[in-house]
């Protein structure tokens, strides 16, 4: 692998996007990294954006990305994929969650939103490592909206792999384990589908 | 064993290992999760104070009593305790005592970006900085086992970056001092600060920050990691994280102590490089100390002043001095996005704050401000706030404008919590002096921005314990106000017809909007979505001023005003009606009292 692997988590509070950096930071950790996070921006409870970095290496120093040096974008809405996109690294992986949330600016105010055409000319002229998911979708096939997050890290999970970012130590096991440690016993066999169902999804 | 923890978790954890017995905070971005997870340990005592002056004092005192006290807030509640600070400093105490400032570089969530290192010079005091979570773990005895060494109070800054990021912490044991309080200790020349005790005071806290500053040459913080000789850089706090980072071979002082300074072992450091910087966010503080002491160093003439560090900031500013070469350059994406909508925070679906500030909004009257999520009223379409500086300031804002002569009438807008914090002497003041000032104390019970931490009204304390609520309209009356009337928070008219009414007298008037804060758990189990009826809306857009994030545009068109009509997001709506009160066609029925006493029962 590379000497850090640099992740940005962009979202809408009540996305999951903070229990996705959770578990980010700590499957890095088990699997052998040296493993930092760092809330960035965490309006959580008022509709803000929501951005998260979290970062795997043999060493890690600084808990921030700088603009230019993330490797993998994990975007759980489309307008906050697209804002994101600017301090991206060309070439990086982006796993985008195809969900809307319309910022009051746009209902009440006359900003439109970003159609789709737009979203994917915009990735399109940064990286070809793009995969669009529909987290929502699957989550509610299984019953419940609120696994999208576990969808998304399934899905990273396959193109991590897929893509040899990360190394032989990190295993589907070592993701489950640690998204099982923080998830209610109750909903332990719903999540496990919800991972399995993400790695489906982008494996195609 | 070894845990990912935030700062704030980590210096919890530290509290915890060093046996702190009374701790005391008032809640404040970025430094809430501290006392919110020290209060997790068993067997300790943690509470919310009504402000930070008041926090400082009870640490003070448990000092004075002997045993470990600890006072946290954010960097502007140094401001509001400064007082109780600086008398510390000149007292000293029996057992140990830490005061916690969480700067907030880049004003994440403050008004300012002051660098509270300022305070520790002022104060002569020291201050201690983590660079990490161990360290801010690790740190919490050490600053306890200085204060008790030297008979000093410990600043230990933090900043948002180190309270928010989550590093790998290998956890200790609990190590705290003998439980036996001694007595209280009668020692007037160094306790009671008249003047004649205080001047005998003061050379003694001259020698004793002479004295730390010895200590600090062997200090195991302040840390030197020996590189090429090229480059030398002296850091501190994160900003350490970025040194390391962008100059992998460059020597650097990190200073875990930086105030006060270590004279000798700087001057050494400065002397075995060729070129000499300093990196530290905000204030060029290590700089202009080492510039006194005759040392050629260069800080802000190469990295901001204003803002928080990350690797590129630290990056390019290193380029444009020539300290990097250019190919070091990251380059950005080559792509065009076009303008994007916003997505600023507002005021949450159901927030109880609403209806005031779409009631002040329509009258159209200028409206003082205070700290609390109806700052968020400030943006539109609500617009309805005009002045916000800090804490407690908006009803003083608003009597020395009434005062001037301002010919409108002023309203003056303050939460339950930031009312007890500072606005009781505000609101003393306007009846004292008599102004006309209208105050609406916005009472949810809670203190709701820094996520729902409990106060003196709301009944229940940090530890979760019943306590006496403290009530506010018998204290307004106490206070001598004549006019003094509580209202339910969602009721729109009567808001409308009491502030009507308010702004005409010409003496003080208090309208408290009493309405419990719509995320409060209990509170969620009673949210009923509304729907809009779609054959009787016509797009009249009356809806959409109040500014909720429930309502929606839908995307079917009136066909006489061909505008969209309005669409209920059933996952945000609360059910709090007040859309239902403002629409004119009621096109928004009432949720059916039944179902209302359903969801109460639940």
């Amino acid at each position: 692998m590379k000497e850090t692997i640099n992740f940005l988590l962009c979202g809408v509070g009540g996305q999951g996007t903070i229990l996705a950096s959770d578990v980010l930071v700590n499957v890095g950790l088990a699997a052998g990294f040296q493993a930092k996070q760092a809330e960035v921006h965490g309006m959580s409870q008022r509709g803000g954006s929501v951005t998260s970095h979290v970062r795997w290496g043999k060493v890690v120093y600084s808990p921030l990305i700088g603009a230019g040096e993330a490797d993998v974008l994990l975007a759980f809405e489309k307008l906050e994929a697209l804002r994101n996109l600017k301090v991206m690294r060309p070439g990086s992986l982006a796993l985008v969650n195809m969900q809307v949330i319309e910022p009051l600016t746009a209902i009440s105010g006359d900003q439109a939103y970003p159609s789709d055409e737009t979203l994917r000319k915009a990735f399109a002229q940064v990286t070809s490592h793009v995969e669009y998911i529909n987290g929502e979708e699957i989550a509610a096939s299984l019953g419940n909206l609120k696994v999208a997050n576990v969808v998304l890290l399934g899905a990273l999970s396959a193109l991590l792999e897929s893509g040899g970012q990360a190394g032989a130590g990190l295993t589907p096991e070592v993701w489950l384990k640690v998204i099982m440690e923080r998830v209610p016993p109750k909903h332990i066999e719903l999540n496990r589908k919800a991972f399995q169902a993400g790695r489906e999804a982008v494996g195609k | 064993m070894i845990k990912m923890l935030s700062g704030n978790e980590a210096v919890a954890r530290g509290m915890w290992e060093a046996g702190v017995a009374v701790a005391s905070a008032y809640p404040g971005t970025p430094s809430t999760e501290i006392l919110e997870n020290y209060a997790l340990f068993p067997n300790v005592y943690a509470e919310w104070a009504p402000n930070e002056k008041v926090a400082v004092d009870v640490a003070i005192g448990a000092a004075y009593a002997g045993r470990r006290g600890m006072a946290v807030m954010k960097h502007v509640g140094l401001n509001v305790a400064a007082d109780s600070f600086m008398y510390a400093s000149m007292t000293g105490q029996e057992g140990g005592l830490v005061i916690v400032t969480a700067d907030d570089p880049a004003m994440h969530s403050s008004q300012n970006e002051q660098d509270n290192r300022t305070f520790a010079k002022f104060g002569r005091v020291p201050c201690l900085e983590p660079s990490d979570s161990q360290e801010a773990k690790d740190m919490v005895r050490t600053a306890f086992e200085l204060s008790e060494r030297f008979d000093t109070p410990v600043l230990l800054r933090l900043t948002t970056r180190i309270c928010h990021s989550a590093t790998a912490v290998e956890l200790g044991e609990r190590n705290a001092p003998a439980a036996e309080p001694k007595p209280f200790p009668r020692n007037p020349a160094k306790y009671v600060m008249v003047p004649g005790n205080a001047v005998k005071r003061h050379p003694v806290i001259e020698q004793r920050i002479r004295d730390i500053a010895l200590f600090a040459e062997t200090f195991p913080y302040n840390r030197l990691e020996p590189g090429g000789r090229s480059l030398g850089i002296l850091t501190c706090g994160v900003a350490y994280q970025y040194a390391r980072e962008v100059f992998p071979q460059a020597s650097i002082l990190r200073l875990g102590m930086t105030w006060p300074l270590p004279e000798k072992m700087i001057r050494k450091f400065s002397q075995s490089v060729k070129r000499l910087i300093v990196i530290e966010e905000l204030d060029p503080f290590i700089e202009e100390a080492m510039r006194l002491m005759g040392i050629a160093v260069e800080g802000k003439s190469i990295f901001p002043i204003t803002g928080e560090f990350d690797p590129r900031v630290v990056r390019e500013s290193a380029i444009t001095a020539g300290l990097l070469p250019e190919s070091a350059h990251f380059p950005l994406p080559d792509v065009e996005t076009g303008p994007l909508p916003g997505r600023p925070p507002v005021l949450c679906s159901g927030c109880p704050h609403r209806p005031t500030f779409y009631i002040l909004n329509k009258l159209k009257v200028p409206v003082n401000g205070d700290i609390g999520c109806y700052t968020l009223a400030l943006t539109a379409p609500l617009s309805a706030i005009h002045t916000c500086g800090c804490m407690g300031a908006g009803i003083g804002v608003a009597h020395g404008a009434a005062k001037a002569g301002s010919p409108e009438h002023h309203v003056a807008v303050i939460g339950d919590s930031t009312f007890f914090h500072t606005g009781i002497p505000a609101l003393v003041n306007v009846v004292y002096n008599n102004s006309p000032v209208t105050t609406v104390i916005l009472d949810n019970r809670i203190t709701a921005m820094t996520g729902q931490q409990e106060n003196p009204g709301t009944g229940r304390t940090l530890l979760g314990q019943e306590t006496t609520r403290v009530e506010l309209e018998p204290l307004v009356r106490a206070l001598g106000v004549r006019h003094v009337q509580s209202v339910p928070g969602y009721d729109v008219k009567a808001i409308e017809k009491l502030l009507k009414e308010y702004i005409k007298l010409d003496e003080p008037s208090v309208l408290i909007a009493v309405e419990p804060c719509a995320l409060l758990p209990e509170v969620r189990k009673r949210w009923i979505p509304l729907e809009v009826l779609a054959d009787k809306c016509n797009g009249c857009t009356l809806c959409f001023r109040i500014g909720c994030p429930a309502i929606l545009k839908s995307e079917e068109l009136d066909e006489k005003t061909q505008r969209p009509k309005a669409l209920i997001d059933a996952s945000l709506c609360t059910g709090c009606e007040v859309c239902a009160e403002i629409c004119p066609r009621d096109a928004i029925p009432f949720r059916p009292a039944e179902v209302e006493m359903e969801g109460d029962a639940s």
